[in-house]
């Protein structure tokens, strides 16, 4: 067979084995979502694409994979936005300044900037889904002048659910952005909308032949985005979401995160909807 | 790449050999009334004598009415433990004033013989390859474990009740991967093992052995064994097409109804000599200063395996079935580029409730369109 039954190299890394990284900073963004700064240990950055993900180790606790919420342009640094759901994510958002972890990565497909240059890009979260396109929409906005028509439509639970709050109101004070926020419930106190994400997309400006669509959220929040942008004309190939499945390794041996033929950590998370919108109409595969 | 005929009592010469090369040997042995793969000295380990009957659910040991040192199929073991160990020890970490120290665990270096690989399992050994190997990023236990097998294959004798082999392209004839492959002939007063070749390692062994060298009626009955063998299989596969058949046929009612017996106790995933899935286990020692990360074999009929924020994606029998089943003999085309069954029928004996996956598959096919 053709596979690669040689001795060994010496070279050969091991796929498993994390980098040992320091906590230079927390904050919280919400009751249960903690944004973490880190940096490597081993003094050689970490580059990554926007959409790519890392398995982030607590000794003793487990491993998960997290998107990568930061800068493209920093290398110095890592950042991960993390809500706590779980044994590892509590621990993860437990964690202060001083703290070690290990992080393995950067894995997966990115978002399509290239297939995005010249086109309007719309870009639509739902909840902690505007961590994983943070990367993308600091992206756009680095290199505004290579991009159309730029947009993000945010939907959180509650008002108080919204992360990079103050990042957003930057944001909206520009020219040459479109920014729409919505969340499913709040108070009186709230003067914005309240709605599910679509309800914000006749809005936003984006011509529907010549655009990018970027998804983050829920399974269904993206499902019901997706059709929705396909309703208005975004063919299903220019449509892009991020999957989530568990996973163990990220390489491919642990099996768990098979979508289908798809394996999220190495053929995705990233995806055109084109490619597995047949498959997310199948209940529970 | 040569062949030779040794007299079963010059059999004893094939240990010789591989024990003085430093060999680790490990094949088919009797414990707890049945043949697992396990450490073996010599010829006097194999189950001399004993064949098993097989069927769903079903497994039992019988004598033979000869001394055949192969005559039968293929246990519940599968050389996937001796190269995929179901519990392996990845890293340990060491912490110290609130550093990390991140050390991999030494893999053993053994040298492994691996005597009477049948057909089947180095079709699986092959796919393991690809996964492993093959296909991104090196598994560095696999592979420490996997380079320096030496594989004495076996064409089979007998096929088992459950062996679908030949409806699977795989056997029984071992076609490639071997370093040598026995053939045992008992006619006519007669006990020998014809003996090929299939790599260097395998010539230079070969040509250190006793014997005759096998001439055309030698390779004759080799013929013949195998293809009594293809005749006596107990299963079929009805293979064709099958990708797209079960790409199709995602919402069959055959899955409510397959799950009504399925206990997705995860034999048939532990048994199978390619399922591959595994989880990580943390572990600390009770000072907190070192962690253990292991991986141990998983099978994607727990629950918890396609849990997402403590939530299964998979929360039904029905889901869990359809996915091992349709990850095994579709999905798999797609990732790896072949079907990852290769017909060994372990999964339909080692089911406590029988459940045949040739009859499951078939039945799909019977009734095909269909929308539950």
């Amino acid at each position: 067979m053709t596979a690669n039954t040689a001795a060994p190299s010496s070279l050969q890394p091991d796929a498993m084995l994390p980098r040992p990284f320091r906590v230079a900073s927390t904050a919280a963004d919400t009751v249960d979502t903690v944004t973490l700064i880190l940096e490597p240990e081993d003094g050689e950055g970490f580059h990554f694409a926007p959409g790519q993900f890392t398995m982030l180790y607590v000794f003793g606790v487990g491993e998960v994979p997290i998107s990568v919420s930061g800068d493209p342009g920093t290398a110095e640094t890592l950042v991960h936005t993390v809500r706590a759901v779980g044994a590892v994510t509590e621990a993860i958002c437990r964690l202060t300044a001083g703290d070690r972890v290990g992080i393995r990565g950067p894995y997966g497909t990115g978002w399509p900037i290239r297939e995005a240059e010249g086109k309007d890009v719309v870009v639509a979260a739902g909840g902690i889904g505007l961590a994983p396109v943070r990367p993308m929409l600091l992206t756009l906005l680095a290199g505004r002048h290579r991009f159309g028509a730029v947009s993000l439509v945010y939907g959180s639970r509650t008002p108080g659910d919204l992360l990079y709050v103050d990042e957003l109101h930057s944001w909206r004070s520009r020219f040459d952005v479109e920014i729409e926020v919505t969340v499913d419930r709040a108070g009186s106190d709230w003067l914005g909308d309240v709605g599910v994400v679509t309800s914000l997309l006749p809005r936003i400006p984006f011509r529907p032949e010549n655009t990018i669509a970027v998804v983050c959220g829920p399974e269904i929040m993206m499902r019901v985005t997706a059709d929705e942008m396909i309703l208005r004309g975004v063919s299903a190939a220019s449509i892009y979401l991020s999957m989530e499945r568990n996973m163990k390794c990220a390489v491919g041996f642990c099996g768990h995160c098979q979508f289908g033929p798809e394996f999220i950590c190495r053929d995705g998370p990233v995806f055109a909807y084109e490619r597995i919108r047949g498959r997310m109409r199948v209940p529970s595969l | 790449m040569s062949s030779k005929v040794l007299d079963r009592s010059d059999i004893g010469a094939l240990f010789d050999a591989l024990a003085g090369e430093g060999y680790r040997i490990l094949g088919p042995t009797v414990r707890d009334n049945a043949i697992v793969y396990d450490r073996i000295d010599g010829e006097e380990d194999l189950p001399v004598g004993w064949t098993d009957i097989q069927d769903g659910g079903s497994y039992r040991l019988q004598r033979r009415d000869d001394n055949a040192l192969f005559g039968y199929a293929v246990g519940q073991h599968s050389w996937k433990e001796m190269l995929f160990p179901p519990r392996t020890e990845l890293f340990r970490v060491e912490r110290s004033n609130a550093t990390l120290r991140f050390v991999p665990t030494a893999v053993p270096e053994v040298r492994y013989a691996f005597i009477g690989v049948r057909a089947c399992e180095l079709a699986a050994i092959a796919i393991q390859d690809r996964v492993f190997l093959g296909s991104g990023a090196v598994d560095r236990t696999y592979q420490t474990a996997r380079h320096e097998v030496f594989m004495v294959g076996v064409n089979c004798m007998v096929a088992g009740g459950t062996c679908f082999c030949v409806s699977m392209g795989t056997g029984p004839r071992c076609s490639d991967g071997y370093d040598l492959v026995l053939t045992e002939v008992i006619a006519d007063h007669r006990h020998e093992f014809v003996l090929e070749s299939g790599s260097d390692k395998g010539e230079d062994l070969l040509a250190r052995m006793p014997g005759r060298p096998a001439g055309p009626d030698d390779h004759d009955q080799v013929d013949r064994t195998v293809a009594r063998t293809a005749s006596q299989m107990g299963r079929w596969m009805g293979n064709e097409g099958i990708k797209e058949l079960l790409y199709d046929n995602l919402q069959h009612p055959r899955w409510e109804e397959v799950a009504k017996r399925c206990l997705a106790c995860t034999n048939c995933t532990l048994v199978c000599p390619t399922c591959f899935c595994s989880t990580t286990e943390d572990s600390v020692s009770l000072d907190s200063a070192v962690a253990t990360r292991s991986r141990r074999w998983d099978s994607c009929f727990t629950l918890d395996f396609s849990a997402v924020h403590g939530v299964p994606v998979r929360s039904t029998t029905k889901d869990r079935y359809r996915q091992w089943m349709t990850h095994k003999l579709a999905s798999w085309y797609d990732q790896f580029g072949s079907s990852g069954c290769v017909g060994c029928g372990r999964c339909i004996t080692w089911c406590p409730v029988g459940i045949d996956i040739t009859e499951e598959v078939a039945a799909i096919r019977a009734t095909q369109g269909v929308m539950a």
